[in-house]
């Protein structure tokens, strides 16, 4: 069997006990890669060479070492393209520093392995708004990977990695899971570094594991979780071990189901194989309790507040000067900035940039920006309080399976089928998606807990990953 | 929404096209933000991050930085070591 099959516990075991080699590995992600890649696109840039000449070297003794992993091509790497899906940074960007995870995944012997598509700045769920390229999903050709991390979670799914890195503000790591049918976890705000990250939105991004198994999500979260005194938002709280207490089931737990997600529009699959698995859960020990996040219906309203205002002000620093495009012939420094940022960015980042600076331009800013983060405060308390009756909450991640290229009409509309993952994202709460067995188009089913309870995240996906 | 100035609040040149594009999809965009002028939110206070962030303090002393030439690479014009740029100051 080719050892691109294989999760990343099963190709450490291999590697220590000597029967293969990290080269092993790299020779059959790239036989695979090269098979499929034409087809579905996951990857912007793959170097072969430097990716063979880290394997050569691999200190297996470490934990992830000789272990390939793809990143985001949002998260920087030092000598390497950070493109964020842009032809602002596509031209001749390099990194001159490496990210908080780079490092930490560097510590820990991994081999890096090709930067993934996205969409542009990590705004959109379908990776078409990538104005680099199309990536297709490859478990149901001809439909959306999801977005924004649509690479990686495509590269995972396409078995061209055992796992990959995303990042998540608003379901970017989530929502591409789903659709893949690949594990995906976004950790709670403030657990893993987003020094290194190309910012989004400051106060919702956080950096992910993408993976084939709930065991290789623990062990890799494992790794990138943490303080850096280079992020002033992770928290110097100490990392719990997500390995442990992985296989100790769910009896006794209390399993929230929130109403207001399983909301008119809900595909009966999606509700159908969610149901189902709740039903799984309770047959091994959980009890199921309905619930109310009364202020579900204005979350998607407030994170299009919250994001946009965060991102015009974070990509105010593209603007031609140190780094990324420059217009060829500015009369002046105005038009300079002007037009480097128009000949830059796609349609998706305009809208975004000239929605944040609208609310929180003069006269807007109290009816918009300063309104928005007080429903913040209103959804954030929704979950609190649930949390006092519930260990977990339990949804769908997307109200539907991936739907097919090219099939969007405009923008609302994919905005508001984000509803189940914006919530947790405003909340800085950790989730995972975890794929269901259906015999259609992947679904995942999201679990959320309470703030830095990864632990206890995990546990349930193994739950349900086993069923 | 008046999307001519906010592009130039935001530094986008945009094309009248665009403008004219721009301006349905945030109308529609801004129609369903609306929905927040229905929810009193009196005596709520504000959610900047998810979690109270405390403001950490450094010892004000030079830190590890990046090397001129490293920050230097990524230039799209460069002169005697700096970034360079058109004349910023118009005549007099």
């Amino acid at each position: 069997m080719s050892l691109s099959q294989h999760s990343i516990t099963a190709l450490r075991d291999l590697l220590r006990s000597g029967a293969i080699t990290s080269t092993d590995i790299i020779d059959d992600l790239l036989a695979q890669t090269s098979a499929r890649e034409g087809e579905v696109g996951a990857f912007l840039s793959l170097d072969a060479d430097r990716i063979r000449a880290a394997a050569a070297k691999a200190d297996l003794s470490l934990p992830l070492g000789g272990i390939p992993i793809a990143i985001k091509d949002n998260i920087n790497a030092l000598d390497e393209p950070c493109t964020c899906g842009s032809k602002f940074l596509a031209e001749n960007y390099r990194s001159p520093y490496d990210a908080g995870v780079i490092k930490q995944l560097r510590a820990a012997g991994a081999i890096l392995f090709g930067r993934t598509n996205m969409d542009e700045f990590a705004m959109g769920s379908a990776t078409e708004n990538s104005a680099l390229q199309t990536t297709n999903n490859p478990a149901a050709p001809g439909h959306i990977p999801g977005g924004s991390s649509g690479g990686s979670a495509a590269a995972v799914a396409a078995r061209f990695v055992p796992a990959a890195l995303g990042s998540d503000t608003g379901g970017s790591i989530r929502q591409p899971a789903s659709h893949c049918g690949v594990v995906g976890l976004k950790p709670s705000y403030g657990r893993v570094s987003r020094y290194g990250l190309v910012a989004f939105a400051s106060s919702l991004d956080q950096i992910g594991p993408m993976t084939r198994t709930v065991e290789d999500a623990a062990l890799l979260l494992q790794t990138i979780a943490g303080h850096d005194p280079l992020d002033s938002t992770s928290l110097p709280v100490a990392v719990d071990d997500y390995l442990s207490g992985l296989k100790q089931g769910v009896k006794g737990l209390r399993i929230g189901i929130p109403k207001e997600y399983f909301a008119e529009g809900l595909d009966p699959a999606v509700k159908a194989a969610t149901m189902a698995a709740v039903a799984r859960l309770e047959a091994q020990g959980a009890t199921a309790v309905e619930i109310s996040l009364p202020h579900t219906e204005y979350a998607v309203a407030t994170y299009y507040i919250i994001a946009p205002a965060e991102a015009s002000s974070n990509l105010s620093r593209f603007d031609g000067v140190r780094y990324g495009h420059r217009a060829a012939q500015p009369a002046d420094i105005l038009s300079l900035y002007q037009q480097s940022r128009e000949e830059g960015f796609g349609a998706e980042v305009k809208r975004r940039i000239l929605l944040g600076t609208y609310v929180l331009s003069s006269g807007y800013y109290d009816a918009y920006y300063n309104k928005a983060q007080k429903v913040r405060t209103l959804i954030r308390r929704d979950f609190e309080q649930a949390f006092q009756q519930v260990d977990a909450i339990v949804s769908p991640v997307a109200p539907s399976p991936a739907r097919k290229i090219g099939e969007c009409s405009n923008p609302l509309e994919d905005y508001l089928a984000d509803v189940c993952t914006i919530p947790v994202n405003l909340a800085g709460l950790p989730a995972i998606s975890v794929p269901l067995p259906v015999s259609g188009l992947p679904i995942g089913l999201q679990i959320i807990t309470p703030h830095l309870q990864e632990a206890q995240l995990l546990r349930i996906a193994h739950a349900v990953e086993l069923q | 929404m008046d999307v001519r100035r906010i592009a130039t609040l935001a530094r986008l040149e945009l094309s009248d096209a665009e403008v004219e594009h721009f301006t349905g999809q945030l109308d529609a965009i801004l129609g369903h933000i609306e929905q927040l002028s229905t929810l009193d939110v009196s005596g709520i206070e504000p959610t900047a991050y998810p979690m109270p962030i405390a403001a950490p303090m450094r010892d004000d002393t030079p830190w590890q930085s990046l090397p001129q030439q490293a920050l230097l690479q990524n230039a799209p014009d460069q002169a005697q070591q700096q970034v360079r740029v058109p004349k910023v100051v118009a005549d007099a």
